[in-house]
């Protein structure tokens, strides 16, 4: 079994970075989009050998519909064609290498060489369980934090997305006795 | 599977999501290399949780870092669909006044 999870293990690893890698080498946002999808999926199942598999799941269903919303969104605005379209549209090219291969050895130069401490525990029978018990229990402060800034980000996101807005059906000091509307609504009074 | 072993990978997905970061112009390709930055994290955070201390904490912090990485794709749409409707840009260098 542990030979089985090493090796399944490092196919994710390879699938998640070279996925990750092609992101940026694809000719079509829209198959950048995909690999990206594939490099979450990779990461998503890499965490279900970790015993994580309420948040796997979680990553894997979110970053996939996530991925989605992006390949309509850039297939909407960036007027690409989503198949093929030769692009190279990147700045500070070899600064930007020079920095991510500087981040990679730092980060994996530490990884290798930290002495690292010994486990302190063992995992729960039922992760997800003592997931749910700790978030609706001892971290309930997480989930009174993470909610409204979720709400927040759905009306901060409309706010700025909307193409019209309470300014534009009202005017400046929002004392328009009619809005201005392009289709007009209500009963005519 | 080593900590070691999760840990570079995940230093792997940092750097390549640093790298699309740092050098796309496209915004929405600027978003993707941020997200994969934090796919390293995620994965960095697991491997700690799962060699290191594996009580539900850990696995609280994983999800307030996926809930950031769904504020932060929620948050770069919305700033993307207005930079397009106010001045039909989509690359970064046509928002550079934006920094200021």
């Amino acid at each position: 079994m542990t030979v089985l999870a090493d090796v399944v293990f490092w196919v994710l690893a390879v699938i998640a970075v070279v996925a990750g890698a092609w992101v940026f080498r694809f000719d079509s946002m829209a198959r950048a989009t995909y690999a990206l999808a594939v490099s979450f999926v990779a990461v998503g199942l890499a965490l279900l050998l970790v015993d994580l598999d309420y948040v796997g799941m979680v990553v894997v269903l979110m970053m996939v519909m996530e991925m989605a919303v992006m390949a309509v969104y850039m297939i909407m605005f960036m007027g690409m064609n989503p198949a093929l379209m030769p692009m190279s549209m990147v700045h500070d090219n070899r600064k930007a290498v020079v920095a991510a291969v500087a981040g990679f050895v730092l980060l994996g130069g530490g990884a290798l060489l930290v002495p690292w401490p010994v486990r302190r525990g063992v995992p729960a029978p039922d992760g997800t369980a003592a997931l749910g018990e700790a978030l609706m229990g001892s971290k309930m402060l997480v989930m009174m934090a993470v909610s409204p800034v979720m709400v927040a980000t759905i009306v901060a996101g409309i706010a700025i997305a909307a193409p019209r807005g309470r300014y534009d059906r009202l005017g400046d000091d929002l004392d328009r006795g009619r809005a201005d509307d392009p289709q007009p609504g209500g009963v005519g009074r | 599977m080593t900590l070691q072993a999760l840990l570079v990978v995940a230093a792997a997905l940092f750097g390549v999501g640093l790298y699309g970061a740092l050098s796309q112009q496209v915004v929405v390709m600027v978003m993707m290399g941020l997200e994969l930055m934090l796919n390293g994290v995620v994965l960095a955070a697991a491997a700690m949780w799962w060699f290191l201390a594996p009580d539900p904490t850990g696995q609280v912090l994983i999800l307030v870092v996926v809930a950031a990485m769904t504020v932060e794709m929620a948050m770069g749409f919305a700033v993307a669909t207005l930079l397009h409707r106010s001045r039909s840009a989509d690359m970064t260098d046509m928002a550079t006044d934006l920094s200021r």
